[in-house]
C-alpha cells in the first residue's frame, strides 16, 4: 500500500510576502472600531462596511482571471489574505462565500450573462451569496435532497426547504443545488441554479443558534419561478459540478483558524500575569497550529498548481477541526476564568468559543463523512 | 541536489533497506549481531556522508536530503546508526574535520570539561555506542566552542539499550585526548536540535510504516465474515492515524527546509512537539487495529511502535520543546504571536 496523499512543503513567493505586510497594514486601521465579539467570530463574523473596503483594495477575488474582473494574482497571494485576516479577527462573512465558491462556480461554469451580471458585484463587496445544499432530510446524504425545480417554458419552478443556510439574511443570492429530474443513478438529476433571494415565493426565516445569534436560516420555496438564465452550467451535471465546490470549501485555511483568536488572548493572559504554568501546552498548541499551516498551504500550492487536493484538503479540515475544537477546552483547563459575555476581553473569547466549536466538524461536512472520505483514500472502502 | 537526484536518492534507499532490512536482520540486530552486509552496502553508497561537502570528499547533499535517508531508516527499522554517522560527519565537516577511513561514528551528549585538550565527562546514552570507532563531540573549551573526535575506548563505556533494543552505550572520560579538534562556529546546543531532528524525521517515516501495515491488515484479517477494514469503527480509527502521519511527514520536512534556510530553532521544537503527540494517538491505533497478534514478538509491528515510543523521549521529549516554544511565544506576548509563526522565528 502506498500512502495516497503527498504534502509537500509550499514557500510563498516575495510578492505574497510584501502584500502580508499591506494587508496588515490596511487591517491595523480597519478593525479599530470592530468589537471583540465580532473579531473572536473570525468568518462567522460579517460587517458589510469592512466587505466593501476589502473590496476596494481588490482584495475580492484576487486569483480570479482579469478577465473576469479579478486580479489574476495567485493562489498562494489569496491565501495569505485569507490568513491574514482570519487571524486578525477581521469579520470577513459577508463576502466570504461569493469569494471562495461562488464566484469561482459562475466563473467556471457559468454564462457570459451570468458573470457579466453577477461578479462586479462579488469584487466589490457588495454582492453576497449563501449555500444552499442540505435540507430537513438531507445533511451528510446530501444526495437525499428533495426540493425540486421543475421546467416549465423558460422557467423552473422550485418547491422545497433548504435549511442551515448560513448568512442567508443578508445575502441576494443562493447557489442551490435542485433535483430537476428523477434518476436511476443515484447523483443523477441535481442541478445547480443562481437563486435571486428577493425573487416571490422565497421565504427566509431566522434559526436561533445556540449561543443566541441569528447566524443560519430556513429558506422556503413556494412556487418559485426561477429563470432558465439563472442554471448553472448543464442540467443533470449538478453533482459533478457541487463536488468541486466542496473542494473549495474545504481547503481553505478558515478550517483550521476559527479559534485562533482564544490562543491569542490566552497567550496575553499569560504574559499580563507573567505565570508560566501551562506554558507547555501552549508550545503543544503552537505545535500543532505551525504543521496545520504547512499542510494548509501545502494544498494551497496544489490548487495553484492546477492539481486536485481533495484528499489533502479532508485530512487538514478533519485535523484543522480537532486543533480548534480542543481549544476553547485547553483554554478553560489552563485559566481560572469563567466564559463571561461581559467579561474581560479572554472571557468574552472564551464564551463565543465554546458554545460555537461544536459547528467546526458539523459544516461543511462533518468529521465522520471526512474520514469516511480518507478511508476511501487509503484503500477501505 | 535537483528533484531528479532527490529523487534517486529516494530509490536507491528504498532499493537498499527493502533488500537488506529483513525481519531477521532486525531481530539479529536485537540480540546484539551488527548487521554487516546492510551497513557496507549504506557506505558503500556514501549515504553517511550525504551532508559532507564535496570539499571534504562528502556528497554535499543538504538537509532535506538527509530527511529522505532519515525516513526511509525508520520506515524500514534499519538497525544501524546511520542517521547519527549523518549528523556526526557533519559536526565534523563544520569543524573541517574529515571522517577516519572505516570508521563508524556515534554523537557524545552529555556534559564534558576540557583541559589540556583532554576530555573528561559523560555521555549516558551514547547511540549504537558499542559498534563505533569513534565519537564525535562538541564542548565548550574556555570561551571556545569546539569539536572534537575520539577513539571510543570500550574500557570506558558500559553496554545499555533503549526498549527498542537499539544500543545506547554509557561512556564515561577522564582526561581522553583527541585525534583531531578544532575550533567552530555553532549553536553550542547544535547536538540536541540536531538529535530532535534527525529523531523527528525517523519518527515520521516509522509512523508510515505503522499506518501502511495498518492498513494492509485490515484489508486481510476477516472477521464476521468481512475483512475488518470494511467496518466503519476501524475505517475511522485508520483514517485518524492517517491524519497524524500526514501531520508528522510535514513537521519533519519543515524542520529540514529550516534547517537549509539556516533557520532552524523553532521548526524542530515544532516538529519533535508535533510527532511526539502523533505518536501517542498513532502507535495506540496501530496495535488496536492488530490485535492480539500486533501484541507478540513474531509480529513485527512493535519494531516500529518500540521505536516510537524510544524515539520520542530522545533528544528532549514533546513536551519539552513544547516548553522551549511556549515560553518563547509568551516573553514575545500576543502581538508577535502570528508573525512569529509566518516568519517561523521565535526572535522576531
Ligand atoms: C453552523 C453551521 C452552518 C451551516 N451552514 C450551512 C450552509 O450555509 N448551507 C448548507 O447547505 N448547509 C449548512 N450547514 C449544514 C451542514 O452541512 C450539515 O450540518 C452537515 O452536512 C451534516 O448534516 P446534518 O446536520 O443533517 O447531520 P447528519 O447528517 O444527520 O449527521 C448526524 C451525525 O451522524 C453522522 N453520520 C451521518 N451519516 C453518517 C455515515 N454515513 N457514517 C457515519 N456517520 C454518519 C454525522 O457525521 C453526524 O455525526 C451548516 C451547519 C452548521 C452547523
Amino acid at each position: 500500500m502506498n500512502i495516497p496523499f503527498n504534502f509537500r512543503l509550499t514557500d510563498f513567493p516575495v510578492e505574497a510576502e510584501t502584500l502580508r505586510l499591506e494587508v496588515r497594514e490596511f487591517l491595523s486601521s480597519a478593525l479599530v472600531d470592530v468589537p471583540k465579539e465580532t473579531r473572536a467570530e473570525t468568518w462567522y463574523g460579517a460587517d458589510e462596511g469592512f466587505s466593501r473596503k476589502v473590496g476596494e483594495r481588490g482584495w475580492i477575488g484576487l486569483s480570479w482571471p482579469t478577465e473576469y474582473g479579478g486580479s489574476g494574482r495567485s493562489a498562494m497571494e489569496r491565501y495569505v489574505v485569507l490568513e491574514e485576516m482570519l487571524t486578525a479577527g477581521a469579520p470577513v462573512g459577508a463576502h466570504w462565500i461569493a469569494d471562495r465558491q461562488s464566484g469561482p462556480l459562475i466563473i467556471r461554469y457559468g454564462t457570459p450573462e451570468q458573470q457579466e451580471k453577477i461578479l462586479p458585484g462579488i469584487l466589490k463587496g457588495e454582492t453576497y451569496f449563501c449555500i444552499g445544499m442540505s435540507e430537513p432530510d438531507s445533511g451528510s446524504d446530501l444526495a437525499a435532497l428533495r426540493t425540486k425545480a421543475e421546467k416549465k417554458g423558460d422557467k423552473y419552478i422550485v418547491n422545497g426547504t433548504k435549511l442551515w443556510t448560513s448568512g442567508a439574511q443578508r445575502c441576494q443570492y443562493m447557489i442551490a443545488l435542485f433535483r430537476t429530474s428523477k434518476e436511476e443513478d443515484r447523483h443523477g438529476g441535481f442541478s445547480q441554479f443562481i437563486v435571486d433571494l428577493s425573487l416571490p415565493g422565497v421565504t427566509i426565516r431566522p434559526i436561533i443558534d445556540l449561543a443566541g445569534r441569528h447566524h443560519f436560516n430556513e429558506v422556503v420555496f413556494e412556487d418559485v419561478e426561477v429563470p432558465e438564465t439563472m442554471l448553472v452550467g448543464k442540467e443533470g451535471d449538478g453533482w459533478n459540478q457541487v463536488t468541486a465546490e466542496l473542494a473549495l470549501e474545504r481547503s481553505g485555511p478558515e478550517r483550521y483558524l476559527s479559534s485562533y483568536a482564544l490562543l491569542q488572548e490566552l497567550i496575553k493572559e499569560f504574559s499580563e500575569r507573567n505565570d508560566y504554568e501551562g506554558v507547555t501546552e501552549i508550545g503543544r498548541q503552537m505545535a500543532h497550529l505551525t504543521t496545520l499551516r504547512q499542510m494548509s498551504v501545502s494544498v494551497a500550492g496544489m490548487l495553484n498548481d492546477g492539481e486536485n487536493p481533495a484528499l489533502e484538503a479532508s485530512v487538514v479540515k478533519d485535523l484543522g477541526a480537532v486543533f480548534e475544537q480542543d481549544l476553547p477546552n485547553i483554554a478553560h483547563r489552563l485559566m481560572d476564568l469563567e466564559p463571561d459575555n461581559q467579561g474581560n476581553d479572554f472571557q468574552k473569547y472564551l464564551a463565543i468559543l465554546t458554545q460555537i466549536s461544536p459547528s467546526f466538524s458539523l459544516r461543511g461536512g462533518t468529521r465522520e463523512i471526512l474520514r469516511g472520505i480518507i478511508a476511501r483514500g487509503l484503500g477501505l472502502r | 541536489m535537483t528533484d531528479e537526484t532527490s529523487q534517486l536518492l529516494s530509490d536507491t534507499a528504498e532499493k537498499l533497506f527493502s533488500d537488506h532490512v529483513t525481519k531477521n536482520c532486525i531481530i539479529d540486530a536485537e540480540k546484539g549481531t551488527w548487521p554487516d552486509e546492510l551497513w557496507s552496502e549504506v557506505i558503500a553508497n556514501g549515504f553517511n556522508l550525504i551532508l559532507v561537502p564535496e570539499e571534504l570528499d562528502g556528497v554535499g547533499g543538504n538537509w532535506m536530503n538527509a530527511g529522505i535517508l532519515f525516513k526511509a531508516l525508520g520506515r524500514y527499522q534499519a538497525p544501524i546508526p546511520l542517521a547519527e554517522n549523518i549528523v556526526a560527519s557533519y559536526i565534523l565537516s563544520l569543524a573541517g574535520i574529515s571522517q577516519p577511513t572505516d570508521s563508524i561514528l556515534t554523537i557524545l551528549n552529555g556534559a564534558f570539561v576540557a583541559e589540556n585538550d583532554l576530555l573528561s565527562g559523560s555521555s549516558p546514552r551514547t547511540p549504537f555506542a558499542s559498534y563505533s570507532t569513534h565519537g564525535v563531540v562538541l564542548y565548550k573549551d574556555g570561551s571556545d566552542l569546539k569539536v572534537g573526535l575520539i577513539e571510543i575506548d570500550k574500557n570506558n563505556l558500559k553496554d545499555n539499550s533503549n526498549i527498542a533494543l537499539e544500543n545506547r552505550g554509557h561512556i564515561e572520560l577522564d582526561k581522553v585526548s583527541f585525534i583531531e579538534n578544532s575550533k567552530v562556529d555553532c549553536d553550542s546546543n547544535l547536538v540536541k536540535k540536531l538529535g530532535a531532528l534527525m529523531r523527528s524525521n525517523q519518527m515520521a517515516g516509522a509512523l508510515e510504516s505503522i499506518l501502511t501495515q495498518s492498513v494492509r491488515y485490515a484489508n486481510e484479517r476477516i472477521q464476521f465474515g468481512r475483512p475488518i477494514g470494511k467496518f466503519q469503527a476501524i475505517q475511522q480509527d485508520l483514517a485518524v492515524l492517517s491524519t497524524h502521519v500526514a501531520a508528522s511527514s510535514v513537521a519533519a520536512d519543515y524542520a529540514c527546509s529550516s534547517m537549509d534556510k539556516g533557520n532552524p530553532d523553532f521548526a524542530i521544537a515544532v516538529a519533535k512537539s508535533r510527532i511526539d503527540d502523533a505518536v501517542s494517538v498513532g502507535a495506540g491505533i496501530a496495535h488496536q487495529v492488530h490485535g492480539a497478534i500486533g501484541f507478540t514478538y513474531e509480529h513485527g509491528l512493535h519494531f516500529a511502535t518500540r521505536r516510537l515510543w524510544a524515539w520520542r523521549a530522545e533528544y528532549g521529549s514533546g513536551s519539552e520543546w513544547s516548553k522551549v516554544l511556549g515560553e518563547k511565544a509568551i516573553s514575545n506576548g500576543a502581538d508577535k504571536f502570528w508573525p512569529s509563526i509566518t516568519q517561523g522565528d521565535l526572535d522576531i
